[in-house]
């Protein structure tokens, strides 16, 4: 009988690591789709990913290709940097709700707006991770915080900011999508949408932005079937997934 | 190229690109705006790139990817936005990435003034950033000084996989002088061994990186840096000696003070009076010895600087016990006049 192999570890991932990801936490699954889009795009060689600060602040650890690490909130000045004196290369983003959307907003704005031809993967989980789950600035209204232990209050802190809605104001940015990794089903819409990112990026059309609703379940403090259905019934209302700017529609 | 009359910015600028720097990003912050609208011009002609940042602070970080790649690359600010900068040059410095930074230093604390002033000493060869990193520290006095140390630095920077600061101050970035900028080929740097975007070439990926999670691992890479910093105190001393041999009063004063504080001992060596100056050329590695040498043959030092007595600690640390130290410094934009350096001299002697 021919044998058909119907799944195996992408080539960019490295070998013999695990990650240090907690059980069921969805950087895992995204990474992993990232690595699969970059083996089906053969670009792995030519890849330069920037790590950030925060639970991925590893990620180089798992994927291989070439790797920068960033000041929490700076990647995309980076990678304007490194695109600029190597337009050859394929640079990527893989940033957080804390980096991106509170101490990196003016980067992500400016890169957005200047219309680098780069991609940035943004995983909202709504909560800081690696400091031990702090609240966001993508936190829900009502949602617990070590620094919100009553709940998000917007009266205080204002309303969870939607980050692909605020880019696509801007007329620059080639492609803004919002996906997610909750479920079998959104994670294949997912890869899809990261790999027309990272086309988008090859293809010089402009700056391409995939925002990934993720979960949190350790600080979010539920079991991972819990928070993965958390992300679908409480984040989606909330963060609608969807394409918000797509520059080959426009052109239609 | 021959001498042509240029503004002190402007001929930062050009000696830059006349080194092989083709990409420069920045953030308009006064006395130094020429620079990025000298590089905002040129280099779009010559292949390279210009990016107006939307911060100092991305700055940096633009410059951090751009040196990743193994390319030459540059800023330029003038004080407050240099604080701006410092978190990226610690992490520049912690993942050994080469750049060039100019500071055309402007009177402080806080937003001060946009005269020119040295209050950024401290800053620059003590820290800014948060770790144990040092920077490599430059500071002409004239303006064909900068251009050839301008030049100088993108070769440092590449030795030594670390950020190298030209320190001016604000007289030098406005001021014209006539100056002579050639193409200057440097050393060549074989950047593909720890280069970004060339796992092509190499047959493996790189990663550059500060974080070491490892107490063990951190300390190793500590000890490692501060390897290449004694090596920096080794090799890349600079400093010139201004009639120091005989002094009796002995003047330790950088960039444009120690250029006026040479009229002030001309003027009195034409009396018969035995002053000279140590002028340290590079501030990180200070020249301790050269300052400890020349003042144990000297009555007295004194110590000039735009600032309220910062290089003063170095110059203390050298001399010691081995002669009286007086300061005479000026701040807020206010320069030192020949005459009153002669004043201050005057009533040492």
């Amino acid at each position: 009988m021919k044998e058909t192999k119907v799944y195996e570890r992408p080539k960019s991932w490295k070998k013999d690591v695990h990650t240090h990801y907690c059980p069921g936490c969805g950087h895992g699954i995204t990474h992993r789709i990232l690595c699969e889009v970059i083996d089906e795009l053969g670009i792995q060689e030519k890849t330069i990913g920037i790590a950030p600060v925060g639970c991925a602040a590893l990620m180089y650890d798992y994927i291989d290709v070439d790797f920068c690490e960033a000041p929490h909130g700076r990647a995309p000045a980076l990678a304007t940097g490194l695109k600029r004196t190597r337009p050859d290369q394929i640079v990527f983003t893989y940033q957080g709700d804390g980096d991106l959307a509170s101490i990196g907003t003016a980067e992500i704005v400016h890169l957005a707006n200047r219309g680098e031809k780069v991609t940035t993967i943004f995983i909202n989980n709504a909560i800081y991770g690696m400091t031990g789950g702090q609240m966001a600035p993508t936190t829900l209204i009502g949602q617990r915080a070590t620094t919100c232990p009553e709940g998000r209050d917007p009266n205080l802190t204002g309303y969870p900011i939607r980050v692909c809605e605020l880019l696509a104001t801007l007329k620059t940015p080639a492609y803004i999508a919002r996906v997610s990794v909750a479920q079998p089903k959104y994670i294949i819409e997912a890869k899809k949408a990261i790999k027309k990112a990272f086309e988008y990026q090859i293809s010089g059309k402009g700056y391409s932005f995939v925002e990934v609703l993720s979960n949190c379940p350790t600080n979010w403090g539920m079991q991972p079937v819990k928070a993965f259905e958390w992300t679908v019934s409480a984040m989606m209302p909330y963060y609608p997934l969807g394409v918000f700017k797509d520059f080959d529609k426009e052109a239609e | 190229m021959a001498r042509v009359l240029m503004k002190g910015t402007e001929a930062i600028a050009e000696a830059a690109i006349q080194a092989g720097c083709k990409y420069f990003f920045g953030y308009p912050i006064t006395p130094q705006n020429e620079i990025p609208e000298y590089m905002s011009a040129k280099l779009p002609k010559i292949g390279g790139a210009y990016v107006q940042a939307e911060s100092e602070v991305a700055a940096i970080n633009m410059v951090m990817g751009g040196g990743a790649t193994g390319t030459k690359v540059m800023t330029s600010s003038s004080s407050p936005g240099i604080s701006l900068m410092s978190e990226g040059l610690s992490y520049i410095a912690g993942c050994e990435i080469p750049a060039v930074i100019v500071n055309v230093m402007r009177a402080g604390p806080g937003l001060g003034g946009i005269l020119p002033a040295q209050g950024d000493y401290f800053q620059a060869t003590k820290g800014g950033g948060n770790g144990d990193y040092r920077l490599l520290v430059l500071a002409p006095s004239t303006l064909q000084e900068a251009v050839d140390l301008t030049q100088l630095a993108f070769d440092l920077a590449f030795k030594y996989r670390n950020p190298v600061m030209i320190l001016a101050d604000g007289f030098m970035g406005q001021m014209m002088e006539a100056v002579e900028i050639n193409e200057y080929k440097g050393q060549e740097f074989d950047v593909v061994p720890w280069a970004l975007g060339n796992m092509e070439k190499r047959g493996k990926r790189t990663i550059l990186k500060s974080l070491h999670l490892n107490p063990e691992d951190l300390e190793k890479h500590n000890f490692k840096l501060n390897e290449k910093y004694k090596r920096m105190q080794e090799e890349e001393v600079r400093y010139e000696e201004f009639h120091a041999e005989d002094a009796e009063v002995l003047i330790v004063a950088f960039g444009t003070t120690a250029r006026i504080a040479k009229s002030a001992i001309l003027n009195l060596r034409k009396e018969g009076k035995k002053v000279g100056m140590i002028r340290p050329i590079t501030l990180f590695p200070f020249p301790y010895d050269a300052v400890k040498e020349k003042s144990d043959k000297a009555k007295h030092v004194l110590v000039i600087e735009m600032n309220m007595g910062q290089m003063l600690e170095d110059v203390k640390l050298a001399v010691g016990e081995r002669a009286p130290i007086s300061f005479f410094g000026h701040a807020g934009g206010i320069a030192h006049s020949v005459q009153e350096i002669e004043d201050k001299i005057r009533e040492i002697l």
